[in-house]
């Protein structure tokens, strides 16, 4: 299936809450109106439920910095794993993906958590909320996954600031302390 | 998946009906399982919480090896990445370096020769070996089998030797990189290459006669950490515990990359015991199956290399000018059939040689995250045996 037939799928199902789609690029998405982000949920069960579009397999979620925009972002890649219960090979003409981008404020980040509709979605909106700080809405247990439960700051910010101390352990090295110039 | 569960184990059932009529006044207590234990492969801490020997609840602490990869990615230029994409897999350096390469020349449309493309079909098969080698010996150490560990590193020493007489590297290589491979092979390389596939082959019986049908690792492993396809699919598993549940797909036949649609080899998948010479006792998504997938992929394995061999063409191995070469204001995620499942990169180009954005999808990742669903209600001594199945490589779950 096309990126242009997935897409117009969504659009007649949902009409302006698809604000864009990119259909041109290295690997296409749709993207979802910010003001309809609530509606998020109901898209997840969409792609999943629908025979046409059948999207099983969350694959990745990608939390994105657009510091020049003041926004951050979130990108679900999907993928079809045609799953009839049978024993035959899963063909490439059976296969297909997607992918949504979903953006937020920068400031108050917070999307729909999509850990219900994906199990998979678990773990990666942890790692989202750790290293980029979304805030993800309903989620099961939205705790710090990959730092300790006490950083401070979500690494993957373009604007972070790297800590110079932790638990007394320092940010720098001896040799740096020794102001080395080159 | 608990009727499997019991059935198969009246101790368990005999101590889950102790516990619900109250025979047996226990406490519970949590246990912690790591970061330092030698079932957890590294530096995993799961904090089980145990009545007695059951196990109620497992739930997986990572992130002791978090070095936030993604960041370097932001400050480099691709080919600079690639040593880093050696230390997510360590085990699977090479396939490593091919998933990030063909994420890049996904976004920036480098076509790589066919040499080239042959190339990376081999190193990544022969490194798919490897580290399946590795997995079985280690999952027999943590079943309490010693010897099968020992032929799994004799012949995974073989292929780190065919490794470094290639690129110098035994373990992180490097080697496959944006736009193909670094270099091509040593003179007489592919005939070295043939000798060892002649001398593996007749191993892989050896190895299911030494481990897989064992009585005891039967026992063991057999329909414990049961996965249904339905799960394994909500759940984001892919590669052998994917297939070990019955869901026969493969990123190298669903969705080819580096020429894998020309090359004849079959998916298995996992199978109900009893029939086809499998043993009694396993199911279809236990630790059993998820074990045995690995075993039969190494055999599929063998037979892509061989074709591999007959066909490698002349030419140059990589693509010319990739060094320095400036992304588009673009974004791609690609995935590749790594030996522990999908291996996935994000790259976003903003219009120069350097990527905005870099992001790692570890198989080993997902698959960790369904242990709190499958080690519920199992014995104590069954979490090594499901979190061994899994094959998890800490470094590429934490990244």
């Amino acid at each position: 299936m096309t990126p242009e037939s997935i897409c117009n799928i969504l659009k007649d199902r949902f009409g302006g809450v698809i604000e864009d789609a990119v259909l041109e690029g290295a690997r296409p998405y749709a993207l979802i109106r910010q003001g309809d982000n609530g509606r998020w949920p109901e898209v997840a069960r969409f792609l999943r439920d629908d025979p046409r579009l059948g999207f099983n397999l969350l694959r990745c979620i990608t939390a994105l910095d657009l510091l020049a925009d003041n926004k951050l972002a979130c990108v679900y890649d999907f993928l079809r794993v045609a799953d009839d219960g049978g024993d035959a090979l899963i063909q490439p003409k059976q296969t297909w993906i997607f992918a949504v981008r979903l953006v937020t404020d920068r400031d108050a980040p917070s999307l729909p958590s999509v850990a219900d509709v994906w199990p998979a979605a678990d773990w990666h909106e942890r790692e989202a909320y750790d290293l980029m700080g979304v805030v993800f809405d309903g989620h099961p247990d939205l705790r710090r996954i990959l730092c300790p439960d006490d950083w401070e700051g979500h690494p993957l910010r373009k604007d972070y600031a790297y800590p110079m101390e932790y638990h007394g352990i320092p940010g720098t090295t001896e040799y740096e302390l020794t102001n080395p110039y080159h | 998946m608990t009727d499997v569960l019991i059935e198969s184990r009246p101790d368990v059932m005999m101590d889950l009906d102790r516990r619900e009529q109250g025979d047996v006044r226990t406490e519970e207590m949590l246990v912690n399982m790591g970061p330092q234990h030698p079932s957890t492969h590294g530096v995993l801490r799961v904090v089980l919480r145990t009545d007695g020997e059951m196990v109620l609840e497992a739930i997986p602490h990572i992130g002791y090896l978090h070095r936030c990869a993604e960041k370097i990615g932001e400050n480099l230029q691709p080919y600079q990445y690639i040593p880093y994409t050696d230390r997510m897999d360590y085990l699977a350096g090479m396939n490593n370096n091919q998933a990030f390469a063909l994420a890049v020349e996904r976004l920036a449309g480098i076509e790589v020769p066919p040499r080239g493309k042959v190339i990376r079909v081999i190193f990544a098969e022969l490194n798919r070996i490897a580290s399946h080698l590795v997995s079985f010996g280690t999952y027999g150490l943590d079943m309490g089998a010693f010897t099968p560990f020992l032929y799994a590193f004799r012949e995974r020493e073989m292929i780190l030797d065919l490794f470094e007489a290639a690129c110098g590297a035994r373990l992180t290589y490097s080697y496959l990189t944006v736009g193909g491979a670094h270099h091509d092979v040593p003179e007489g390389w592919t005939e070295r290459l043939s000798e060892f596939l002649d001398y593996f082959e007749p191993k892989i019986p050896e190895y299911n006669n030494l481990l897989s049908y064992n009585h005891i690792f039967v026992k063991r492993t057999g329909r414990i950490g049961v996965i249904s396809r339905a799960d394994a699919i909500r759940w984001g598993l892919t590669g052998p515990c994917l297939r070990g549940s019955g869901v026969r797909f493969d990123l190298r036949k669903a969705m080819p990359y580096d020429g894998y649609e020309t090359y004849d080899f079959d998916v298995p998948v996992g199978r109900d015991g009893g029939t086809d010479g499998l043993p009694r006792g396993v199911a279809l998504g236990d630790c059993w199956n998820r074990y045995y997938v690995r075993m039969l992929e190494m055999e599929q394995s063998v037979r892509i290399l061989r074709q591999a061999i007959a066909r490698l063409p002349d030419g140059p191995v990589i693509a010319e000018k990739v060094q320095g070469r400036k992304l588009p204001a673009d974004e791609t995620y690609v995935e590749v059939e790594n030996p522990r499942g999908q291996l996935g990169f994000y790259i976003q180009g903003d219009g120069s040689a350097i990527p905005s954005r870099v992001k790692a999808r570890g198989p080993s990742f997902c698959n960790l995250s369904i242990t709190t669903h499958v080690a519920r209600d199992v014995l104590l001594a069954d979490v090594p045996a499901i979190i061994g199945s899994i094959d998890v490589v800490m470094g590429e779950v934490d990244r």
